[in-house]
């Protein structure tokens, strides 16, 4: 069972982390393999919610699989019109105003501090 | 004529590194909420000063004369002085006019392209079928989190959780508003150029102590954004690759003393300052605001004396 924490998050929320989960997959998932995916962190009845959520609004699509369905992502509207944004800014320099990355560019010296944290990190 | 009015153009060059001073000992949210309202009190008092400057020499042209109801032009200062002071802080006031209504111009149509992006379904996630490591922020009616398949990938689930958390912490601070308006206000002084930078890292920050909360777990929030930064630089071919260089992406490397500060290890690269220097700094800090608004205000009053004896008002009346 997926612990409460998780569940009380808002519906949002919990469809970004399948349907990420479903892009990360290299194939189609079944319920089962998408709560596998995420580590166990939802029960299985709150992902097949979820799916059969994202599938209505056409954001997924499935296939048969045995007695139930396995989904994929599907590329709809909004994906189509980000790819075409994302290639326009990558070209354009000045967009620190609008967008903020998650991550900037690492130098070498960031590189190997970096790694040195993480390890220490890990390790403690 | 009166030096107050140099104060206000002046006191960027000081206030803007203790600014960045103060910001850099304090929580990440105030030091954002700090460096916005410095860059905003500096940009309108020094943009004032150039104002009151253009007044005086300006009343030098009949045409001016007739439309203040001036008897005389204004007896701030040797005639010669006060019409080239007046026509530099005009040629200054037009240039950035001219660059400030570019740049909201261009930052508007920037975010109308990415509202675009809000058509179709209410999905959260906007994905972008790419192998290279990326997510951002995309402030929208709803704001968007895009991020590649690539970043998806490199990232394991509780991780990917994280990232969002981040990229939703940008969407409901607004901290787009905050960089758009440092943008613009390093746009009307030189010196108010150095706040961009130290706004942005305390953005970064702000998110990043927000998604250590949301997924409860500081060390899983700094091993997302580390891992992040290292698949972007990992992905072979793409280092000869140009990425936009933005102005979160310095050279000072960012993302380090970030995993850092999430740790806690305090590999921060900067001397603490003792309490009492951070107290004296603030102090100093807040001085300079203070007097940089006003001094502005005082030019302005002075100026308006001026203007009522070139009227052939007696103030002392």
């Amino acid at each position: 069972m997926g612990d409460d924490g998780a569940e009380r998050r808002p519906a949002g929320e919990l469809e970004a982390g399948v349907l990420a989960a479903l892009w990360a997959a290299e194939e189609p998932l079944t319920p089962g393999r998408v709560q596998e995916a995420l580590g166990g962190s939802l029960a299985r009845t709150t992902v097949t919610t979820i799916l059969s959520r994202l599938y209505e609004k056409g954001s997924v699509t499935r296939i048969r699989s045995g007695r139930g369905y396995a989904y994929s992502p599907t590329e709809d509207a909004p994906g189509l019109t980000a790819r075409r944004m994302h290639s326009e800014l990558a070209k354009d320099e000045d967009r620190s105003a609008v967008l903020a990355r998650f991550v900037s560019q690492l130098n070498d010296e960031d590189e190997r501090m970096l790694r040195s944290l993480l390890d220490g990190g890990e390790a403690g | 004529m009166t030096y107050l009015v140099l104060i206000p153009l002046l006191m960027p060059f000081l206030a803007a590194p203790a600014a960045c001073r103060v910001a850099a000992v304090l929580p990440p949210r105030r030091a954002a909420w700090l460096l916005t309202a410095a860059a905003l009190v500096l940009a309108v008092s020094s943009s004032a000063a150039l104002v009151l400057l253009v007044v005086p020499g300006a009343s030098y042209l009949p045409a001016v004369a007739v439309l203040g109801e001036l008897a005389e032009p204004l007896t701030a200062g040797p005639p010669p002085v006060t019409i080239a002071l007046a026509l530099v802080a005009g040629a200054l006031l037009v240039w950035r006019t001219a660059a400030l209504t570019a740049a909201a111009r261009r930052d508007r149509a920037e975010l109308r392209r990415a509202r675009t992006v809000t058509g179709g379904t209410d999905d959260e996630l906007a994905v972008v079928r790419d192998d290279r490591p990326d997510a951002y922020a995309l402030p929208g009616r709803p704001g968007r989190i895009v991020v590649t398949t690539g970043m998806l990938r490199a990232l394991e689930p509780p991780e990917r959780e994280a990232l969002f958390a981040h990229e939703r912490a940008h969407l409901r601070g607004r901290h787009h508003v905050l960089l758009a308006a440092a943008e613009l206000a390093a746009l009307c002084h030189p010196a108010l150029r150095a706040l961009r930078e130290p706004l942005g890292y305390a953005l970064e920050r702000a998110a990043d102590e927000a998604a250590a909360a949301a997924v409860g777990d500081r060390r899983l929030a700094a091993r997302a954004i580390g891992r992040a930064a290292l698949a972007a630089r990992g992905v072979p071919g793409l280092s000869g690759a140009v990425r936009p260089r933005t102005v979160l992406a310095a050279t000072a490397g960012p993302v380090p003393r970030r995993v850092a500060a999430l740790l806690g290890t305090g590999a921060s690269g900067r001397p603490a300052l003792t309490p009492r220097t951070r107290r004296l700094v603030a102090g100093a800090l807040l001085v300079c605001l203070t007097l940089s608004g006003v001094s502005a205000v005082g030019a302005a009053s002075d100026l308006h004396t001026h203007i009522e004896i070139a009227q052939g008002e007696n103030p002392e009346r």
